[in-house]
């Protein structure tokens, strides 16, 4: 922990050491960005501008998470359907994201739905990858116990299979997560007329460094708690029949 | 035993058996070979190791249906089975290790099994927490907990040190005695199987044929160690004759 703190305070020193070097409006001071995040809460922008962006890596995470856990398993399990789903994968996993977001807004119009539906396209491939990794190595062992013993198919889903996908699952949140938002602040900027994506798209044509850092710091906070306070507690009651090092 | 008109019999009839191996040879495991077990008895499959034991051991328990031939298990099927291997949930506890397999299980039931098996101050242990016999031990009250029409056990105290396999060995004649299922044991331990088996199938080197079927009588509870060196010998000769 104090480690952790140092390193923080170290961070900033260096970043107002920075901004004296560079100038305020390249790089403006630590203490103007956060009266700048005042001042963005107080007028209620901070929280309404969050508020469509968090909901919005909500739903394309929850989206992309479900579809590519079904397909990566079914892909992990089942030998043709991973032949049939390896080609689309493939294609899915090199195109550019700017390319299926640009794509999405040209077939579906500026809309929620092509945004959302943008971002999900660009974290499923991944999200697939790992869940089938993760099927791949599932214990045949387990699988001939719950058969013999004749567990049903929700059963067999709840206490086989899924814990063993449990860390799998859980790297693919992890890195989910953090790509999702990355990708709805592209959407935004491009197609939206709300959310963090769009303030900052507006920001860079009025050349508002603070700004920029104001939004793009107040999210890392929300994704930080996230990450403390949902993430990291789920994982540890995933892990908790681990054996803990001495 | 059981209600009139409810087949509680095991049929085994199997043709033959083969693997495809890597080099793409056919490679026979398993010959003619043919059994029954009547409602309760206890069976003890005996052979030399990798005559296809276990192999005969998976077809019965339907993990393995590439083979020519005819398996019938008795009433219902349900089957209760002890791997080599404990082969437990390491995210369930003992408890719900048990429960998981045997849903119908009453709480009077398993605290008995528990009990009899030692295991009642580690209901809440995950299974990474027990010792190999420990764990070796939830896995015979898991397959006990099914109230199976069949128990099938394979080499159930392997890798466990003599002592501890003895015990086992005890308190699965236990088990098996306060409730009579139809079981069939496989082990390459002689002393094992006559310990515990009313009937001893000895099976050839592989393709593995029924070479012997050695009946032993006298109640498992009664049988003293000279009676089970005299079985013994009579084995080692069959054994002998057939081997060599």
């Amino acid at each position: 922990m104090g480690a952790r703190l140092i390193s923080l305070i170290l961070l900033i020193a260096a970043w107002y050491a920075g901004s004296q070097l560079a100038g305020a409006r390249l790089l403006p001071e630590p203490q103007a960005v956060a009266l700048a995040i005042v001042d963005e809460a107080r007028s209620g922008a901070l929280a309404f501008n969050l508020g469509a962006t968090l909901a919005r890596v909500a739903v394309a995470f929850t989206l992309a998470m479900t579809l590519g856990s079904v397909i990566g398993l079914a892909m992990g399990r089942s030998r043709l359907a991973d032949r049939l789903g390896d080609p689309w994968l493939i294609v899915l996993l090199n195109l550019p994201a700017l390319v299926i977001i640009v794509l999405a807004y040209v077939w579906a119009g500026l809309t929620e739905t092509a945004a959302i539906a943008a971002v999900a396209l660009n974290k499923l491939p991944i999200a697939t990858v790992t869940v089938r990794e993760g099927a791949r190595s599932l214990d045949r062992a387990l699988d001939e116990m719950a058969q013999v013993f004749r567990m049903g198919a929700w059963a067999r889903m709840r206490h086989v299979v899924l814990p063993q996908l449990a860390p799998y699952l859980a790297a693919a949140a992890r890195s989910g997560l953090s790509l999702v938002w990355k990708i709805v602040l592209i959407v935004e900027l491009l197609g939206r007329p709300n959310g963090v994506g769009f303030e900052i798209g507006v920001a860079f044509q009025l050349f508002d460094v603070t700004r920029i850092l104001a939004y793009a710091l107040a999210f890392v906070a929300v994704m930080l708690a996230i990450e403390t306070f949902l993430v990291q507690p789920l994982e540890r009651h995933v892990a908790r029949w681990r054996p803990r090092p001495a | 035993m059981s209600p009139a008109g409810v087949r509680d019999r095991l049929d085994v009839s199997i043709k033959q058996k083969s693997y495809r191996a890597a080099s793409g040879d056919q490679l026979q495991v398993l010959g003619e070979l043919a059994f029954s077990l009547a409602g309760g008895e206890v069976a003890a499959l005996v052979g030399p190791s990798g005559c296809g034991k276990t192999t005969l051991l998976r077809i019965i328990a339907g993990l393995d249906d590439d083979f020519e031939g005819n398996v019938a298990l008795p009433a219902h099927g349900m089957l209760g089975m002890v791997f080599q291997e404990p082969r437990l949930l390491p995210w369930r506890t003992v408890e719900q290790n048990v429960r998981l397999a045997a849903p119908k299980a009453t709480d009077a039931g398993l605290d008995t099994l528990f009990q009899t098996l030692g295991l009642a101050a580690h209901r809440d242990h995950y299974p990474g927490e027990l010792s190999l016999g420990l764990a070796r031990r939830v896995a015979l009250a898991r397959a006990f907990a099914v109230e199976p029409d069949l128990l099938l056990l394979d080499e159930p105290f392997v890798s466990l040190d003599d002592a501890l396999a003895a015990r086992l060995r005890d308190e699965l004649a236990e088990l098996v005695n306060s409730r009579p299922v139809t079981t069939l044991l496989v082990t390459h331990n002689v002393e094992e199987a006559i310990g515990l088996a009313d009937r001893l199938l000895l099976l050839s080197l592989s393709p593995a044929r029924v070479l012997a079927d050695v009946a032993v009588t006298r109640p498992r509870t009664l049988r003293t160690p000279q009676e089970i060196a005299v079985i013994r010998e009579e084995i080692a000769r069959r054994i002998n004759q057939a081997y060599l």
